[in-house]
């Protein structure tokens, strides 16, 4: 949304500038995409083409990129409107990398603003807005010999990407994925991780369903994988798990899903934004302010991680909404994802 | 230069000499008795309560629309976009057929249609940030670029701001004659307002260069308030933005048509003439037409919000028209509608239009409204009568 396609050539950069003489002040694409809505160089767009339901509440979507596809990597972001109103969210891949289709599979989370229609409501040939993967949760180079990931709910999804990838590369090492969810019929994946494990001696799956025999914790995990010192550990899941393995191994390469609980104290005021003041909230994002108030605002994970929400603070300081602190002087460049205001503060917008 | 608007509050008696203070019962707002309606006066004998009162009635209205705004609406939107664009290819492919008549006039006129819509319904629209809710990079105020050769930055802050802010208020308001046209008593006459037919008939032809040129204000320039540095700014925006428009139409589309350059550009340029003619007449039946009403500068001044919605209520006036009117007008045949709520979609005005009259019925507020041919009429007779020196001065 705010970036150029990778990957145009540079005659055909040629072409394009000289149709836009004839489509200015449009470009030639918003015309080419009355027949096709992913003939599109300078947004990135999919369609959907399947649907798979995996559980009762979670559901596995296949898009067809459009041309500004750049490939295959982990911590996909999508973008789907509801009710009208464009949102984005990050969905890990779950196809394997070299796929022709990526695939996201998406839990959804009770009151949120988004993974309700992806689950529910997302018919075959809707067009939803993508981003260009990013994220550092990927399978190391060179592998490791011995592998332990630990996921719990809908944090297997980066996870299933890497098996995959795997699997189709024929290069399983060895792997030992601990896996919770709440019930048998909770687990996204069953069947396929199992048809996984019987074709990979090297692969060992332990499932395990926190309505029946409790919560996954460091302990529980150290008793069914004797070796688990001796393996590189990657986790996903909720923040509790998360934590807890963080506090009781060293490391342990992690991804969240959600941003940790936010600081609203002394949060909170008003931020001229592009030009237009806002009420931000306490306790609110200045980017959920802006959004909320109709601005383009830049965004990606919404969580801290990815950088792809920065704009330059011109006046004021903000308010980090993770540790409470105020922070900032002109010229910095602040994430708008994880930070509130704290009095009179002005932010350009791109 | 002798198009500039005189300051009306150096004419007027100042705030002291109204009797205001003695008499706190009279209307808060007062009119100027417009040129053409003495009497709107008398029929806004509003007290300063029931003001706030219709302001905030208005204000629920606002609210309502906004709590129902979604995905029917956005639907909307696209499919307007959709389908002048499909127009518009449709339109130039059968102007490469030009040589034959009924392949022009029907390329003429989808190409003129296109135009309008891209310029009324969509362009005018999103650039008000109608659709900025749907955070839609490709349908939003702050990315739009329209088909016509004044750059919408510039237009935003003539349009959306000035106009929108000081609606006929004559000395603020610029689109009050467009610095050009002499259309409120309160403008003095000069010999040179003998041309205002004509200046309206020139104007009309390139309605698109006065609104590019509208922003410059030119006579501030003369004046000395404005720096030439910010002039020559503002000249080369226009100049690039007329540039790219002119070789669009003019020179790049009439080529691709090798031999039939000729119908090619004559229908390129027959289809921006009917887009500025027709963009002209409505845009000057939304506020000159006989019963909206023009204001002071010293009207504005601790303007509350319930005065600023019956000044724009009292200063504009909506067109009768069926629906496809009402599209091609881009909604501004509900001027008064879109005067109050200049950033709600422009598909709800209609449904709010109702509600709005009776409001009006209520708090005894002309609502005008008539159709196209009679309020142009009455523009044009306003223009005609201005260009002598009458009325009060
Ligand atoms: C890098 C990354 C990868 C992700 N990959 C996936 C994925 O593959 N599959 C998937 O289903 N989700 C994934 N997520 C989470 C996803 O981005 C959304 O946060 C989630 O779908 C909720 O969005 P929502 O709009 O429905 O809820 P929101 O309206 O954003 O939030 C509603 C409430 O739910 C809480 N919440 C938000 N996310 C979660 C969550 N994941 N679990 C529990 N509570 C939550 C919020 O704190 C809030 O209180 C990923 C997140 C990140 C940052
Ligand atoms: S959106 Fe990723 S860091 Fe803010």
């Amino acid at each position: 949304m705010f970036r150029s396609a990778p990957g145009t050539t540079s005659r055909g950069r040629g072409l394009l500038a000289a149709a836009s003489a004839l489509t200015t002040p449009l470009l030639p694409e918003d015309f080419l995409t009355l027949v096709d809505p992913l003939w599109s160089t300078t947004s990135l767009r999919g369609r959907v083409v399947a649907r798979r339901r995996e559980t009762g509440r979670a559901v596995s979507v296949t898009i067809e990129p459009g041309w500004a596809w750049a490939g295959h990597r982990a911590g996909q972001y999508l973008g789907v409107d509801v009710d009208g109103v464009r949102f984005t969210r990050s969905y890990s891949l779950t196809s394997p990398e070299g796929a022709e289709h990526l695939t996201v599979t998406v839990q959804e989370v009770d009151g949120g603003a988004v993974s309700p229609t992806l689950v529910r409501d997302l018919p075959i040939g809707t067009i939803v807005e993508l981003e260009q993967a990013a994220g550092e949760f990927t399978l190391p180079d060179p592998l490791p010999e011995k592998l332990l990931f630990v996921t719990a709910g809908s944090g297997i999804t980066p996870v299933m990407g890497m098996l995959r990838t795997l699997d189709r590369a024929g290069t399983m090492p060895d792997v030992v994925l601990v896996h919770g969810a709440r019930m048998p019929e909770d687990t996204i994946f069953r069947a396929e991780l199992a048809g996984l494990a019987a074709r990979h001696p090297s692969l060992r799956v332990v499932l395990r369903h926190s309505a029946v025999s409790g919560r996954l914790d460091p302990a529980v995990i150290d008793t069914v994988v004797a070796d688990r010192a001796d393996r590189t550990v990657y986790a996903c899941g909720p923040d509790g798990l998360l934590d807890a393995l963080e506090g009781a191994w060293d490391g342990v390469v992690a991804e969240r899903f959600t941003p940790p609980a936010r600081a609203t104290e002394g949060t909170g005021g008003t931020v001229d934004l592009g030009g237009g003041d806002v009420v931000v909230e306490p306790g609110q994002s200045i980017l959920e302010a802006g959004e909320a108030a109709g601005k383009l605002m830049p965004s990606g994970c919404r969580m801290g991680i990815c950088f792809g929400c920065v704009l330059p603070l011109r006046e004021g300081k903000v308010r980090d909404l993770r540790t409470g602190e105020a922070h900032g002087e002109p010229g910095d460049l602040v994430q708008t994802c994880i930070n509130s205001s704290c009095g009179p503060a002005r932010i350009d917008l791109p | 230069m002798t198009a500039v608007l005189e300051n009306p509050a150096h004419l007027e008696p100042g705030p002291e000499e109204t009797g205001r203070e003695q008499h706190p019962q009279r209307p808060v707002l007062e009119l100027v008795p417009s040129s053409r309606r003495e009497d709107v006066q008398a029929t806004t004998e509003l007290t300063a309560e029931q003001i706030e009162e219709l302001g905030r009635r208005l204000d629920a209205i606002r609210d309502r629309v906004l709590a129902e705004r979604g995905a029917s609406d956005a639907e909307y939107i696209r499919g307007v976009i959709r389908k002048q664009r499909a127009l518009e290819i449709g339109g130039r492919a059968l102007l490469f057929a030009g040589v034959l008549p009924p392949a022009w006039i029907a390329g003429t006129a989808m190409l003129s249609i296109a135009k309008i819509l891209e310029n009324m319904e969509i362009g005018h629209n999103v650039m008000h940030g109608q659709w900025d809710w749907m955070r839609d990079p490709k349908i939003h105020s702050s990315t739009w670029e329209w088909d016509n050769v004044s750059s919408s930055a510039e237009w935003k802050h003539s349009h959306n701001y000035m106009h929108h802010t000081y609606t006929n208020v004559v000395g603020k308001d610029r689109d009050v004659g467009y610095g050009i046209l002499r259309l409120s008593e309160e403008q003095r006459w000069t010999p040179y307002y003998l041309g205002n037919p004509l200046y309206n008939f020139l104007l009309s032809l390139f309605f698109e260069y006065g609104v590019a040129l509208h922003d410059l204000e030119v006579e501030k320039v003369v004046a000395g308030q404005k720096p030439l540095s910010r002039v020559w700014e503002q000249v080369k925006s226009i100049g690039r933005k007329t540039g790219r428009q002119i070789l669009k139409d003019y020179v790049a589309f009439p080529a691709l048509a090798g031999p039939f350059f000729l119908p090619v550009l004559a229908g390129n340029v027959t289809a921006n003439l009917v887009r500025n003619v027709w963009s002209h007449a409505v845009i000057f039946c939304g506020h000159f037409p006989t019963g909206a009403v023009q204001f002071t500068e010293e009207q504005l001044e601790d303007e509350s919000r319930g005065e600023w919605y019956v000044r724009q209520l009292l200063g504009s006036a909506n067109l009768d028209g069926g629906r496809f009117f009402h599209l091609m007008t881009g909604q501004l045949s509900f001027q008064i509608e879109h005067h109050l709520f200049p950033d709600l979609p422009s598909n709800r005005y209609a449904e709010i239009a109702p509600e709005v009259r009776e409001l009006c019925r209520e708090y005894g507020l002309e609502y005008t409204t008539g159709p196209l041919w009679k309020q142009y009429m009455q523009v044009l007779g306003t223009i005609n009568r201005l260009a002598l020196p009458n009325g009060k001065r």
